[in-house]
């Protein structure tokens, strides 16, 4: 499982990215997507704000759950009050074999583990989970003065915070 | 005065004579006024803290009256270390409801510390990564001259200057006073 996690402004403009792999069922961490799969997937989660603008307005709730999906690739989204898009591209690993470990055990390690079912309700939650702390971190790292609205954050903090809510939950 | 009869004396002023306000307002007006400064000199952080100093220079010639007021201080304190505890447990107390910690004494009882476990201007707050806000802007310098000034009124002239701040990585903010001189009362100049 891969993800590609990013914060779009409400200029449409990208203000944070991060690339993560699972740490759940032996995963190291790491994201595993291939060479070009880096810059379709900035494309993939742009092209995928129309579809959260049809959505937004739909539902009262911030999370919107996976609203977009391309090929193998799933787009959740979760969005602040203040119209700031989190989107959480997860990417089920395609193949039997688990990242790093390759034990025999693997396929039924990877069928229990959170994402290789991306729509079922434990992966709902677990990335409601990993949006609500990132969103409880983003609102810390707005509120120092020395941020802009729609500014790209650079706090190397709020990077390990992201960091560590997709250690925890995915 | 003992340090418990201080610490005692800022937490009932604390708790009864102040009004309060909400921390955030604090912490993002102070925050604005800080960045909105590092905007103005253009990130000239050696000016920014000038800035901040004069700031709280001004409010602190103004802020003793108020602490004397509230403080109901009537009598002069007897030496500096009880001029320090004063400022520790009942000015930090009652304005900022922090006790700062006092610590590293010369001996000859002119210069001390102040070491702040919690910074109530400081939540939130990251330095920009400019590279040099790190190393050159000292973030609640108003507190430098809100200290000058304020003892400045009661006959204390003294320099305050931060030596570390946990903004900056360090793993305290510690602020260094020294005391200068005690400035004799002069007689206004003869009028003939």
């Amino acid at each position: 499982m891969s993800y590609h996690f990013a914060i779009i402004g409400t200029q449409d403009n990208p203000l944070f990215e991060y690339e993560f792999g699972t740490s759940k069922q032996g995963g190291d961490g790491q994201a595993r997507f291939s060479e070009q799969a880096h810059h379709l997937n900035q494309f993939v989660l742009h092209s995928s704000l129309d579809i959260v603008e049809e959505v937004q307005w739909t539902n009262g709730q911030l999370y919107l759950k996976v609203i977009d999906k391309f090929f193998t690739n799933y787009i959740s989204c979760f969005i602040t009050a203040g119209n700031v898009k989190f989107l959480l591209l997860h990417q089920p690993t395609a193949t039997a074999t688990a990242p790093g470990g390759g034990g025999s055990s693997t396929t039924t390690r990877s069928s229990t583990s959170v994402g290789a079912n991306p729509t079922s309700p434990q992966t709902e939650e677990a990335i409601k989970n990993f949006f609500a702390e990132v969103y409880d971190n983003y609102v810390k790292a707005v509120m120092s003065p020395f941020y802009r609205v729609n500014m790209e954050i650079r706090s190397p903090v709020f990077r390990q915070r992201v960091a560590a809510a997709g250690r925890k939950y995915l | 005065m003992a340090s418990s009869k201080a610490s005692r004396l800022g937490e009932e002023v604390w708790k009864t004579r102040m009004d309060k306000v909400n921390a955030e307002l604090v912490v993002l007006t102070y925050g604005t006024i800080v960045a909105q400064l590092c905007k103005d000199f253009d990130s000239d952080y050696v000016e920014v803290n000038k800035q901040l100093d004069k700031m709280g220079y001004n409010i602190g010639l103004r802020l003793i009256e108020d602490y004397l007021a509230k403080s109901n201080t009537v009598r002069r304190c007897s030496n500096f270390r009880e001029t320090a505890e004063m400022i520790a447990k009942v000015g930090f107390k009652i304005f900022l409801n922090i006790t700062p910690t006092i610590t590293n004494w010369t001996s000859d009882g002119k210069q001390f510390s102040l070491v702040f476990d919690e910074n109530p201007f400081a939540d939130f707050v990251e330095l920009p990564d400019d590279g040099r806000a790190q190393d050159e802007l000292w973030y609640s310098n108003i507190l430098c001259g809100v200290l000058r000034g304020a003892l400045e009124m009661v006959q204390m002239q003294v320099e305050a200057h931060f030596v570390s701040d946990v903004l900056r990585g360090n793993d305290t903010t510690e602020m260094r006073v020294s005391l200068i001189r005690y400035i004799d009362d002069e007689l206004p100049p003869e009028d003939d």
